[in-house]
């Protein structure tokens, strides 16, 4: 437990990032929710939507909605040069090399899916190992089972400490001459631990193993720089990113993809189809078969361009100066303790409070307005490590403020107050 | 907190504190697991039947403060009743948390079993206060697979 720190040192943020006028732009931020005003702590779950990304998906159906990549009319041109003006804008944002880099799928979970089913299926043979973590939400653990189950190959899970840190140690230890891919999650969407994944990577490329990044909780939080990181694949989602659901990217190194069989037929993601024969398209189309989400992605790229816009190192400040508070403030709840204590997290606080099962601290907090998650936060094998059944989580965004914090606190209380703790 | 009070009754955080026949029942009858693996509650019901009448039911696990009161609750009501006479507790009470009384039925007759009235003021808690029930239940019918209400 920490001392209470001084309120007034810790609540204003460090720069002059306003956070009210950001609210501005989010219309559900000014609803209410059982009689109070919505303080929407669940942004590790899904991210709200600026009115610029939410107006993108009814201009395209209102102006000028179309297939794209066949049609030589005008309108489905129009959409076509915006969805690949999507995709641009998008490999710009996490430095890719080119657009071909930038595969659009539904999401994290199906980006994960496409690299264990192509270059998993290609690559990954009987005794071959795939390592991973112990920090990893269920999306970037069950294909890896699914394609050792089919391959007969091993799943190695690298251990994490008590506070919710990867042991760096026993990562080194488990890469071996049958290691043939690394997954590994940026930011814990149930603990918050910053993965250092720049490290591990580079580990994994002296043994000469890919390494792909779930980065479904960090796109969000902090600037991504996939040359930088020089990760072989990273997949996120645009939902918790500001952007609609349904729609998510995988980026993969050019020449990988290139070598990667098809994920699914169908139409786009050919050249030419006889029955004898079919020519497989280039990528990224070999990676999209079918009509995609098309209003998505071009409000992808929206999102994208808000993100931006916005002065993002005051937003990685701020959520760190709401991190801090939220972080002292809970800390001194009498009974109240935090899950993951690493000394580099980001946006998410996991906590248990003694005595109050996490399920009735979020319809209490609910019936407060106060939106958090409870569960497992499909991280199952954290809980079981931990010894742990659930826990609440609140997790933060650009938008969210101080004031938002300390209602979190008086509604903590007021559980506190019905469990007559 | 009128609405939250009408879920959190008095009596529901007694039995959540102090759970009734919460042990593990070495000679039971029959035990079958209820788990709700997206919130985490999770339950094992032990009961023992003998001539059709339902001699004694306990339970272990952990769970939320609905679910486990209304285990608990449950283990109390149940003891000594007839499969048959459990059958009409089950349906009463499932009608009571999904807001859907059986009419017929006066409140008397639920009596304790009346606090979780409020719980259905509350859709995504009915699971909570159904699961206990549920794994009874089907315990009751036979089956010895576990029971979720997820």
């Amino acid at each position: 437990m920490t001392v209470q720190q001084p309120i007034t040192s810790l609540k204003k943020s460090k720069t002059a990032f306003d956070v009210l006028r950001i609210r501005k732009d989010f219309p559900v931020l000014s609803r209410s929710v059982n009689g109070h005003p919505l303080v929407y702590l669940d942004n590790a779950a899904t991210s709200q939507k600026p009115t610029v990304v939410i107006q993108a998906l009814a201009d395209y159906y209102e102006e000028y909605n179309s297939n794209i990549h066949r049609g030589v009319h005008y309108l489905s041109q129009k959409a076509t040069d915006a969805y690949e003006d999507a995709r641009a804008r998008i490999a710009s944002f996490i430095n890719a090399e080119r657009p071909e880099e930038i595969v659009f799928v539904r999401g994290t979970t199906e980006a994960i899916n496409l690299v264990a089913q192509t270059y998993g299926r290609l690559n990954i043979k009987q005794g071959d190992e795939i390592v991973i973590t112990e920090l990893e939400h269920h999306s970037n653990i069950v294909p890896w089972q699914m394609i050792s189950e089919e391959k007969g190959a091993q799943l190695k899970v690298v251990p994490m400490t008590d506070d919710g840190d990867l042991e760096l140690e026993e990562y080194r230890r488990l890469l071996g001459n049958r290691t043939k891919i690394v997954a590994i999650t940026h930011i814990s969407n149930a603990l918050g631990t910053i993965n250092p994944i720049s490290e591990m990577i580079a580990m994994a490329h002296n043994a000469g193993i890919p390494v792909l990044i779930d980065g479904a909780q960090a796109v969000a939080h902090m600037a991504i720089d996939v040359r930088q990181l020089d990760c072989d694949f990273y997949a996120f989602s645009g939902h918790k990113m500001f952007g609609p659901t349904g729609v998510g990217v995988l980026y993969g190194k050019g020449a990988l993809l290139e070598s990667m069989p098809p994920y699914q037929g169908g139409g786009d993601m050919i050249k030419s189809v006889t029955f004898q024969k079919t020519t497989y398209n280039d990528i990224p189309h070999k990676f999209e078969a079918g009509t995609p989400n098309i209003s998505g992605g071009i409000a992808l790229g929206v999102a994208v361009d808000y993100l931006r816009s916005q002065d993002r190192d005051g937003i990685s400040e701020h959520e760190d100066s709401l991190m801090e508070y939220a972080t002292s403030q809970l800390s001194i709840i009498r009974g109240l303790e935090i899950v993951g204590k690493s000394k580099k997290k980001a946006s998410v606080l996991s906590f248990v409070l003694a005595g109050v099962h996490p399920h009735d601290i979020g319809t209490i907090l609910d019936s407060e307005g106060i939106a958090i998650r409870t569960g497992h936060h499909c991280a199952q094998p954290i809980m079981i490590r931990l010894g742990i059944p659930a826990t609440a989580r609140a997790s933060f965004a650009l938008y969210n403020t101080f004031d938002e914090v300390d209602e979190l606190v008086k509604g903590l209380k007021k559980v506190a107050e019905v469990f007559g703790s | 907190m009128n609405e939250l009070r009408s879920l959190y009754q008095e009596v529901i955080l007694d039995h959540n504190k102090n759970p009734r026949n919460f042990r593990v029942m070495e000679d039971a009858t029959q035990v079958v697991d209820g788990y709700n693996p997206l919130c985490g509650d999770h339950y094992i019901i032990y009961q023992k039947v003998k001539d059709d009448v339902v001699v004694v039911v306990t339970f272990k696990g952990s769970g939320c403060a609905i679910s486990k009161a209304s285990a608990s609750l449950m283990t109390t009501v149940m003891k000594g009743k007839t499969k048959s006479e459990a059958e009409v507790l089950f349906q009463r009470f499932h009608g009571l948390v999904t807001g859907e009384p059986d009419l017929t039925t006066h409140s008397e007759e639920l009596g304790r079993l009346a606090a979780f009235a409020g719980v259905s003021e509350f859709p995504a808690r009915v699971k909570c206060a159904i699961l206990a029930w549920h794994t009874v239940h089907s315990a009751l019918q036979g089956k010895t697979e576990s029971v979720s209400t997820e």
